[in-house]
């Protein structure tokens, strides 16, 4: 049977899980936390604590800015030492909430008992609110609050839930851990998201470089399928190891055989893709009252001497963790927060992790210095890797001419910011910083034309009224 | 023989009138009718087609000057009055006149004062650079170093210094266009008036953060003190999120916040004299002394008339 | 960790570089090179030394006095060049004259246009086909394979020649192909004039299949180009074969699949969409069969190569990758 991909592009890195055998691990709390009030897509959050005040594990600290934005909560308890402006792994300033640690005493209406709940509550708008009471986010990498992504604008109807256990960057394992340790949580997780979506259908996708968590999370959906209506529908795939097969577009092209079109949104092609660790924080808020206040992150590289795969306290310094797993590297030149390919290198290793933190990885000036620039051959790699169909190489030469019109002609917006381009240069042109670049510039002009576009029309609107 | 050649010689010639009058035609046809004010205007522009004005080259401004009813939007820094003077005259309209401008770079950070914290391992772009972090120094509001200003600047005014790894504004050339400004993704680059024989004092830094930290980051920055706001006499200077900023259409060039400063972020530029700190000093503060003492002997002299009138109430 | 390293992703590359391609096309180019040095013995070793060296001295040169840039030897590309050069040279070439070729090839077609990745035609073949024209004598004077250490050699005409020059003269295909004794399989493996890349069919398909195996290039444009001429010879011989050669003749004769598998297939010179390639090999197909059938050269891939290679702007233009959610 031929296995199923995306059917656009992508490459092959080598895998590098060598983290995949180490047990998921609580880390030890921290004495002092730095709590971001910006941790996911959309306006920042307003806190809603003072600098004295005492606060416990799973205490609202900060509340939405607005409609787009999320709840954040005490990944600790301790006393608010601090509000204000702190650098963060990019070594620019950020408003951060510090907390001195003192013990670990939780709010009362957590259930930190490890029994599986799995009487799933009858409303959706309440499953909903408690989501979004949890603080629940999007823990692919986007940090999109799961409140918004659950409630789709009126008139568009969910068809299938996409739980992305793809876990398609190398040296990642977080994912993989929590299936393996966590699958029973998922799958009730993922019943949840399908109740609050109303939806029949939910497909949990993994990758086959992980017949394990494939093996043992079809065993757990068949086990809990007399459960209770959410739990049928729910399907296991397998689905062939590319990156990027868990881009959210990549993967309805996989799953579901449909493509988004530019400038939509999954839920047009009747699709809601939540990542795994996203359907776990959701089992957590909803059956357990918890808040997303910690999550797993994967600790690794081959020059680093201990791989783990770590559950971590929201807003835990970087150097805490580091240090507690034997300090950086000598030989390590590169840390990147989350994956080797759209991972974040991180310039300040004082920051501290956030809820979308998936992996800390150290990389050798060896593993990850670019090549010097040569001239392009033509080769086309670049095109034959763009998952999104784009051409690269034509891209970069337009960035480089200023031509914002046929940058926007040839789909410069489309970009998804994978790195296949740049992975797979055999010149080492550094097309994807000049891309999105690009991409940023030309995404600016069309919002400004919408917005321009939208006011003419409600002026016409007014003028006839 | 003979038929052959006037044959050729006449379909060639009526061939020859026939495109002709094609051409003709269509020239007609597709004739574009502009007032000649334009081309006028246009002529009289410097042709650098910069947008330093904010239209999209020189044709562009001559023909939103032309239909325009005055010039009061319309100025070209390249050309600057003189040519502005000229492009009134032709329009017929009154010019406003505008002191002369010139780019001038908010950040000393050098190699030596600010020390590298990381290696940049990307496209040598700043708007690249900035757009991942905070740069590669402690700083995370100054010069990445890249050089988009020097790729932006079209009058070659701009280098690169490699010994500084800051750039260089070379006076003669720049002509206050403000294209390195609009490029720079820090917003170090800021237009300033020239200045009389092209003095003036401006500070040389723009980092935002508190005292403590931006010592650390670099020697040469503002540190938010404030002791050139309380030196200068003629309230040129404010104090804002930590880093001062003196207004150049009150600076009176006197240089004593120059010497006061005590990172040097303030730079004078152009001055015919070296900076005399310490005269200059002993000047402050013989002035800030008497000040205090002035002050002192007031508030001595209103207690002394508050008990008197105490006393005569009493 | 002295100072910790910032880039933007990704932060992992292919270790595919410009210079392993290239290094794996001169690896796919070997068994030829193998082959034809064992067919027409130390002289084409020595026309392919004098190739290769001339076109990395000229480059260098260049680079180095002309560009004042850093050497691009590193990137194999002049290599490539030299030894495609040489395979589309007789081995019986003057030094001097391969010279001139090189010069051509790196001088002209390539660095003028801006060095790698700028040139609109194929170095190799610009540097062949001027020496085509420059110099008749020596381009059309094939010799006879008289392998590696055969004595005297002994000049022929390629059978393309052979057969152009007799159908001129009257005769028929059939009757010429009896008279010479031409067979496949001596086309195959061991053919019997001609320049020396196109000594064996056999060991340029082992550098294609090598090509293709590590993902170098893409069977397209090679495989269109074969297919059209295959089917466009096979409508004419079927309609008459005492004029026209028969489809396996004209694969495997003349430098049909040297070009089809590695000068048509150049990345610089050739489309990028997979639409595009395939009708740029169609054009090739064609053009060179009409060249074969009723032109005055009795070969024309080289001619069909370079004229397809100017379209390749317009195909580019004309035909892009599918893109995803944009029907």
């Amino acid at each position: 049977m031929a296995r199923r991909t995306f059917s656009i592009g992508g490459v092959h890195p080598a895998d590098s899980k060598i983290s995949r055998d180490c047990k998921l691990e609580y880390l030890p709390i921290p004495p002092t936390v730095y709590i971001a009030l910006s941790q996911h897509i959309g306006a920042p959050a307003k806190p809603v604590v003072a600098v004295g005040d005492k606060v416990k594990a799973g205490q609202v600290i900060a509340e939405p800015g607005a409609f787009m934005s999320a709840y954040i909560h005490s990944s600790v308890s301790g006393t608010v030492k601090s509000i204000g402006p702190r650098k963060d792994l990019s070594g620019n300033n950020q408003m951060v909430v510090e907390i001195t640690v003192e013990g670990d005493e939780w709010m009362e209406d957590i259930d930190r008992s490890d029994t599986l709940v799995t009487n799933i509550p009858e409303d959706p708008k309440a499953i909903i609110e408690k989501i979004k009471l949890g603080g629940v986010v999007g823990l692919g990498g986007a940090t999109f609050p799961t409140h918004v992504k659950l409630s789709p604008p009126p008139g568009k109807k969910c068809e299938m839930l996409i739980i992305n256990g793809c876990e398609c960057e190398p040296y990642l394992t977080s994912d993989f851990r929590t299936l393996l340790e966590k699958g029973e949580q998922v799958v009730v997780g993922t019943a949840i998201i399908k109740k609050a979506l109303g939806v029949d259908k939910a497909t949990i996708a993994i990758e086959d470089n992980k017949p394990e968590a494939i093996e043992h999370i079809s065993k757990v959906v068949e086990s809990l399928k007399g459960k209770g209506p959410e739990y049928s529908g729910i399907e296991v795939l397998s689905l062939m190891k590319k990156y990027p097969e868990g881009g959210e577009k990549q993967l309805i092209d996989a799953v579901m055989h449909r493509q988004v079109k530019s400038g939509g949104l999954p839920i047009d092609v009747g699709a809601v893709v939540d990542n795994v660790c996203t359907a776990l924080a959701v089992y957590e808020a909803v059956q357990k009252n918890k808040p997303l206040i910690d999550n797993s992150v994967t600790v690794t590289g081959e020059c680093f001497p201990k791989q783990a795969n770590l559950i971590v306290r929201v807003g835990t310094p970087l150097n805490y963790v580091i240090d507690y797993l034997g300090g950086v590297p000598e030989s390590a030149a590169k840390v990147i927060s989350g994956g080797p390919m759209m991972g974040k290198s991180i310039a300040n290793l004082d920051a501290a992790t956030m809820k979308g933190t998936g992996g800390l990885l150290f990389l050798t000036r060896e593993q990850t210095k670019r090549m010097p620039e040569s001239s392009c051959i033509r080769c086309g790699k670049c095109a034959d890797a763009c998952p999104m169909g784009l051409e690269p190489f034509l891209l970069n030469r337009l960035a480089k001419a200023g031509d914002t019109d046929a940058l926007e002609a040839n789909a410069v917006q489309d970009c998804i910011m994978c790195g296949c381009c740049l992975y797979s240069c055999p010149a080492g042109i550094p097309l994807l910083d000049v891309i999105s670049q690009a991409r940023g510039q030309v995404m600016g002009i069309m919002r400004a034309r919408a917005a321009a576009a939208k006011a003419a029309a409600e002026a016409a609107k007014a003028k006839t009224e | 023989m003979t038929t052959t050649i006037i044959w050729t010689i006449a379909i060639i010639s009526g061939l020859g009138l026939l495109l002709a009058l094609t051409l003709y035609l269509v020239a007609q046809r597709f004739k574009v009718v502009e007032d000649p004010r334009i081309e006028l205007v246009e002529k009289a522009m410097p042709g650098a087609n910069c947008g330093g004005c904010g239209f999209a080259g020189c044709h562009a401004f001559a023909d939103s000057a032309v239909k325009a009813a005055n010039l009061d939007n319309h100025y070209c820094p390249v050309g600057g009055n003189e040519t502005m003077k000229k492009v009134a005259e032709i329009l017929g309209y009154e010019v406003k006149e505008k002191a002369p401008m010139v780019a001038v770079v908010r950040c000393n950070g050098t190699c030596e004062a600010r020390p590298r914290t990381s290696e940049y391992d990307g496209s040598i772009s700043c708007k690249v650079k900035a757009s991942l972090y905070a740069g590669d120094t402690g700083c995370a509001f100054g010069c990445l170093g890249c050089g988009d200003c020097v790729a932006a600047c079209k009058f070659g005014a701009l280098s690169m210094d490699p010994a500084t790894g800051l750039p260089v504004v070379d006076e003669e050339k720049c002509t206050a266009c403000g294209a390195c400004a609009k490029a720079c993704p820090k917003a170090i680059i800021e237009l300033r008036k020239k200045g009389p024989r092209g003095m003036r004092e401006y500070v040389s830094c723009v980092n935002k953060d508190k005292g403590p930290s931006v010592k650390k980051a670099c020697a040469n920055a503002c540190i938010g003190c404030g002791i050139c706001q309380k030196t200068c006499t003629h309230g040129a200077i404010t104090l804002e999120n930590n880093v001062a900023y003196i207004d150049f259409e009150k600076c009176k060039l006197c240089r004593e916040c120059e010497a006061m400063c005590p990172t040097g972020a303030i730079h004078g530029v152009n001055f015919p004299k070296p900076l005399d700190k310490d005269a200059i000093k002993a000047r402050v503060q013989e002035r800030q002394k008497k000040a205090r003492e002035a002050s002192a002997a007031a508030a001595e002299a209103a207690k002394v008339a508050e008990v008197k009138k105490e006393e005569s109430n009493g | 960790m002295d100072k910790i390293l910032v880039s933007p992703n990704p932060h992992l590359h292919s270790k595919t570089t410009t210079k392993v391609l290239m290094r794996d096309v001169v690896i796919a180019l070997l068994p030829a090179v193998v082959v034809s040095v064992v067919f027409y013995g130390w002289k084409e070793l020595f026309v392919l030394a004098v190739s290769v060296l001339s076109c990395m001295a000229i480059e260098y040169l260049i680079t180095r006095y002309c560009l004042k840039k850093a050497s691009t030897l590193g990137d194999w590309s002049a290599a490539v060049t030299g030894i495609l050069l040489a395979l589309n040279l007789p081995s019986s070439t003057p030094w001097w004259v391969v010279m001139i070729g090189a010069l051509v090839a790196i001088g002209v077609a390539k660095m003028t246009f801006g060095g790698l990745g700028q040139n609109v035609f194929n170095p190799a073949l610009v540097g062949r086909v001027f020496l085509l024209i420059s110099f008749p004598t020596y381009m059309t004077h094939w010799e006879i394979p008289q392998g590696l250490f055969g004595v005297d050699a002994i000049s022929g005409a390629t059978p393309l020649g052979v057969i152009k020059e007799g159908l001129m003269q009257g005769s028929t295909v059939p009757e010429l192909m009896a008279s010479h004794g031409y067979s496949y399989s001596q086309m195959l493996f061991a053919n019997i004039g001609g320049s020396a890349g196109e000594a064996c069919a056999i060991a340029i398909l082992l550098g294609f299949i090598y090509l293709l195996v590590r993902k170098v290039i893409k069977p397209w444009i090679t495989l269109s180009i074969l297919g059209t001429v295959a089917a466009v010879s096979c409508v004419f011989w079927l309609a008459n074969p005492a004029q026209f050669t028969d489809p396996l003749f004209n694969l495997l004769s003349g430098g049909l699949l040297l070009g089809a598998c590695f000068m048509a297939t150049d990345y610089v010179t050739s489309p990028m969409s997979t639409k595009g390639g395939i009708i740029f090999g169609v054009g090739i197909g064609f053009i060179t069969l009409m060249i074969r059938y009723f032109g005055s050269y009795p070969e024309g891939v080289s001619f069909a190569i370079l004229i397809m290679n100017s379209t390749v702007p317009l195909l580019n233009n004309w035909f892009h990758q599918k893109k995803y959610g944009r029907a």
